[in-house]
C-alpha cells in the first residue's frame, strides 16, 4: 500500500467521478433555551467515491453534525442531501434505514459494541439485521475475522479484548454490508499509539480498495493523513484542503 | 430479520438480564398459575357438588305437597298443603303410560335401639322402586321387597354407618332393630353413597313406606318420585299429572313438580358465576404483571439507549427496533405462562391425589385464555416502550457513550 503513490493521482482520477455524497446548503439548528445553535450553517460539500476525507475542528464546531448528517443518523432543517445522486433528505425513516443499511458504515470512538455479543456475533449484526442467510452469513464473517486477523478471537466477549481488537472487530461491523461511505468518529480516540496506528492502517487500506473513508478527528497528526482535510468552525466550513494542494 | 434470529437475539437479551428476566416472568407465572389454580379449584368444587346434588336420573319428576305462587327460587321444602299427597294419588299416576315407576317418600327422625346401643336416626319410608330410582346399591342382603306399598312389613334396611353403630363388626342381617314402638327385621346393607341433598342415607333405615306411615303416625308423603321414560315426554307428563292430581284434590293445583335439572341449573349457575368471579380477580394480577413489564421495558429502553442507537445505525427500522421489544415481552410471555401453567397443574394434580374426590381441574378454554390473556397483557402493555424506543432518534441514542 502506499499512501503518497495514490494522494498525488487519485484527485484529478476522480474529478470526473460521480460524487457519493453530494450536500447542498445544509442547515441543522439547535435550540438551547433562548439560544439558537447553529450546528450546520449552510454547509456545501460533495465528496467523491475513493475520497479520504478528515474533517478537523474545535468542540462545538459541527463536525460531528456533520457526520450524523452524512451518516442519515439526523435530519436536516434545510438543504438537499444527495446520495448516490438520489435525495434523500424527504425519504421516511425506513427508507432511510434501509439506505444506511446498504452504503453506510458506522466507526465510533466508543466502539458500541453489544456487550453480551461476541466478536464473531457483533460482526454478523447487521447482516442479520439485514435478514441474510445463515450459511452466507456464517461465510462472510469468517471471511471478515480472518481478513480482520481476529479468527481466535471470534468467540471472546467485548470485555474480553483489547481496544485495539475492539475497535477492528466495529470496523468489521461497518464494512461487512460493503458500504461505499464509512464515516469514522475518533476512531483512534480510545487507544494508545500502536493500537491507533494499525486502526488507521486498516482505516486506509480499506480506502485505497475503494470506499469513501470521512473521519472526523481532533488528532491533527491523524488528520493530515486525508488526501482532504476540512476545518470547521461555528457550523461553517473554514478550510477545504487538498492533500496535493498542501504538498505541493 | 429472521424469526430464528429475533427469539435469539431476544433470548441473548433476557440471559444478559437475568435478574429483569425472572422478575417479569414470575410476575407472569403468577398471574398464569392464579387464574388457572382459582378456577381449577372452584371448577372442582362446582362438579363435585353438582355430583353431590345429581342423585336422581335425568328424567325424574319430583313431586312435592303444596305450591309456592313464586316464579324461580327454591321450592317448598316442607308440605304446606291442606289436602295431602297420598299413596293412593301415586297409585293414580302409575296409570300414566309415560311413568315408569314412582316411588314415595316419607322422612323423620326415631330413637333406634339394638341390644343396649341407642341411636336418634333418620327414617326414611318408600318402596322397592326408590332403590332404583334413587340409584342406591347394596352391600349385603337385598332391598324393601316389591309388591303393595300399603302392607307395613316389619323390614329394614340399614345404611352403611348406622350399621356399623348399632352393629359394629357383628352381623347385621336378619337381626332385629327397634324403632319407636316397633321392630323391624334387617334385610340389606346400603354400600357407601354420602351425602345429598341433606340426606346422608349412610345413616339412615329405610322400611316399607306403609310401616313409615304407622310409625310417624302420618298419612300424607313428604316426596313423590316419578321417572318418566324419556327426556322428551318430560314436559307432557307433567302436564299429565298435574292434571290427574288436580282432579282427585278437588280441582286444586295443589302441588309441586320440579326436575333435578331445575334444582342443579340455579346450583350450577351460583356456582359458575362464583369460579368467573374468582379467575376474574386472579386475572387482575395478570394486568398487574403487564403493568410490571411496562415499567421494567421503560427502564430497559433507556438502559438500552446506546445499543438502540447503533441498531439503527447499523440499519434496524423503527419497525425493527418495535419488533425487537414487543418480541422480548412475547417470548416472556409465552415461557412465563408455560411455566405457570406448569406449576398449577401440578398443584391440581396434587390437590387431586390428596381429594380424590373432588375433580380438581380447569377447563381447556381456561388455560387458553390465561395464556392468551398473559401474552395479549404483555403485547399491550409492552407497546409503549417499543414505541419509544422505535421512535428514539438515532444520533441521540448514540451519543449516549457507554458500552466497551
Amino acid at each position: 500500500m502506499s499512501v503518497a503513490n495514490r494522494s498525488s493521482s487519485s484527485p484529478s482520477q476522480l474529478k470526473s467521478a460521480e460524487p457519493v455524497v453530494a450536500l447542498h446548503e445544509i442547515n441543522r439548528h439547535f435550540q438551547l433555551g433562548e439560544q439558537t445553535v447553529k450546528a450546520l450553517d449552510a454547509v456545501s460539500l460533495e465528496l467523491l467515491a475513493g475520497d479520504y476525507v478528515s474533517v478537523m475542528g474545535p468542540s462545538g464546531s459541527g463536525k460531528s453534525t456533520l457526520l450524523n448528517i452524512l451518516g442519515l443518523l439526523d435530519r436536516p432543517d434545510a438543504g438537499a442531501y444527495l446520495l448516490n445522486g438520489a435525495p434523500t433528505q424527504d425519504l421516511s425513516e425506513e427508507k432511510r434505514a434501509r439506505l444506511r443499511q446498504q452504503n453506510i458504515g458506522f466507526v465510533f470512538q466508543s466502539y458500541h459494541l453489544i456487550p453480551r455479543m461476541s466478536a464473531r456475533e457483533n460482526i454478523e449484526l447487521p447482516l442479520i439485521l439485514a435478514g441474510t442467510a445463515p450459511k452466507e452469513r456464517a461465510r462472510m464473517v469468517s471471511e471478515m475475522l480472518e481478513r480482520l486477523g481476529l479468527t481466535a478471537r471470534a468467540s471472546h466477549l467485548p470485555n474480553q479484548l483489547s481496544g485495539g481488537q475492539r475497535q477492528r472487530v466495529a470496523i468489521g461491523r461497518a464494512i461487512i454490508m460493503k458500504p461505499k461511505l464509512l464515516l469514522a468518529d475518533e476512531p483512534t480516540g480510545n487507544l494508545d499509539t500502536q493500537s491507533g496506528a494499525d486502526v488507521v492502517t486498516l482505516l486506509e487500506e480499506l480506502n485505497t480498495q475503494g470506499i469513501t473513508l470521512v473521519v472526523v478527528t481532533h488528532d491533527v497528526e491523524l488528520g493530515k493523513r486525508a488526501r482532504r482535510q476540512l476545518r470547521m468552525v461555528d457550523g461553517r466550513i473554514q478550510s477545504d484542503l487538498r492533500q496535493s494542494d498542501v504538498s505541493d | 430479520m429472521r424469526a430464528m434470529d429475533l427469539a435469539r437475539f431476544n433470548f441473548q437479551v433476557m440471559v444478559g438480564h437475568r435478574f429483569r428476566t425472572i422478575m417479569l416472568m414470575i410476575a407472569l407465572i403468577i398471574g398464569v398459575a392464579a387464574v388457572n389454580l382459582l378456577t381449577g379449584l372452584g371448577e372442582g368444587a362446582r362438579l363435585f357438588v353438582l355430583g353431590e346434588f345429581s342423585f336422581l336420573g335425568k328424567n325424574t319428576l319430583i313431586i312435592m305437597p303444596g305450591k309456592k305462587e313464586t316464579t324461580g327460587g327454591m321450592p317448598p321444602i316442607t308440605g304446606e298443603a291442606p289436602r295431602d299427597l297420598t299413596l293412593e294419588d301415586m297409585r293414580a299416576l302409575t296409570r300414566l303410560s309415560a311413568i315408569n315407576r314412582t316411588a314415595p317418600l316419607i322422612a323423620g327422625m326415631a330413637e333406634l335401639s339394638y341390644q343396649s346401643r341407642l341411636r336418634e336416626s333418620f327414617v326414611v319410608g318408600t318402596t322397592h322402586d326408590f332403590f332404583a330410582i334413587r340409584k342406591l346399591s347394596l352391600l349385603q342382603g337385598r332391598a324393601l321387597p316389591p309388591g303393595d306399598p300399603t302392607f307395613a312389613d316389619a323390614v329394614c334396611v340399614l345404611g352403611q354407618t348406622l350399621k356399623r353403630e348399632l352393629f359394629g363388626p357383628e352381623p347385621a342381617l336378619g337381626q332385629w332393630v327397634r324403632a319407636g314402638d316397633r321392630r323391624f327385621r334387617v334385610i340389606g346393607i346400603l354400600e357407601g353413597k354420602g351425602v345429598a341433598m341433606g340426606l346422608n342415607f349412610d345413616e339412615a333405615m329405610l322400611i316399607p313406606v306403609a310401616s313409615a306411615q304407622m310409625l310417624f303416625n302420618q298419612e300424607g308423603l313428604f316426596r313423590v318420585f316419578a321417572e318418566v321414560r324419556s327426556e322428551r315426554e318430560l314436559t307432557p307428563t307433567r302436564n299429565a299429572i298435574l292434571s290427574i292430581i288436580k282432579e282427585r284434590h278437588d280441582g286444586e293445583e295443589d302441588i309441586t313438580l320440579i326436575t333435578q335439572d331445575a334444582l342443579l341449573s340455579s346450583f350450577d349457575e351460583i356456582l359458575r358465576t362464583l369460579t368467573l368471579a374468582v379467575g376474574g380477580i386472579a386475572g387482575i394480577s395478570l394486568a398487574v404483571a403487564g403493568v410490571l413489564i411496562m415499567n421494567v421495558m421503560l427502564i430497559s429502553v433507556s438502559q438500552r439507549t446506546a445499543e438502540i442507537g447503533l441498531l439503527k445505525a447499523l440499519g434496524a427500522s423503527a419497525a425493527t427496533v418495535r419488533r425487537l421489544f414487543l418480541s422480548e415481552a412475547l417470548l416472556l410471555a409465552i415461557i412465563g405462562s408455560l411455566i405457570g401453567l406448569l406449576i398449577s397443574e401440578s398443584l391440581l394434580a396434587a390437590g387431586r391425589l390428596l381429594y380424590n374426590q373432588i375433580p380438581l381441574g380447569s377447563p381447556v378454554w381456561v388455560k387458553v385464555a390465561a395464556v392468551g390473556v398473559a401474552i395479549v397483557t404483555a403485547l399491550l402493555f409492552a407497546y409503549l416502550p417499543a414505541r419509544k424506543a422505535a421512535a428514539l432518534a438515532p444520533v441521540e441514542a448514540l451519543t449516549h457513550k457507554q458500552g466497551p
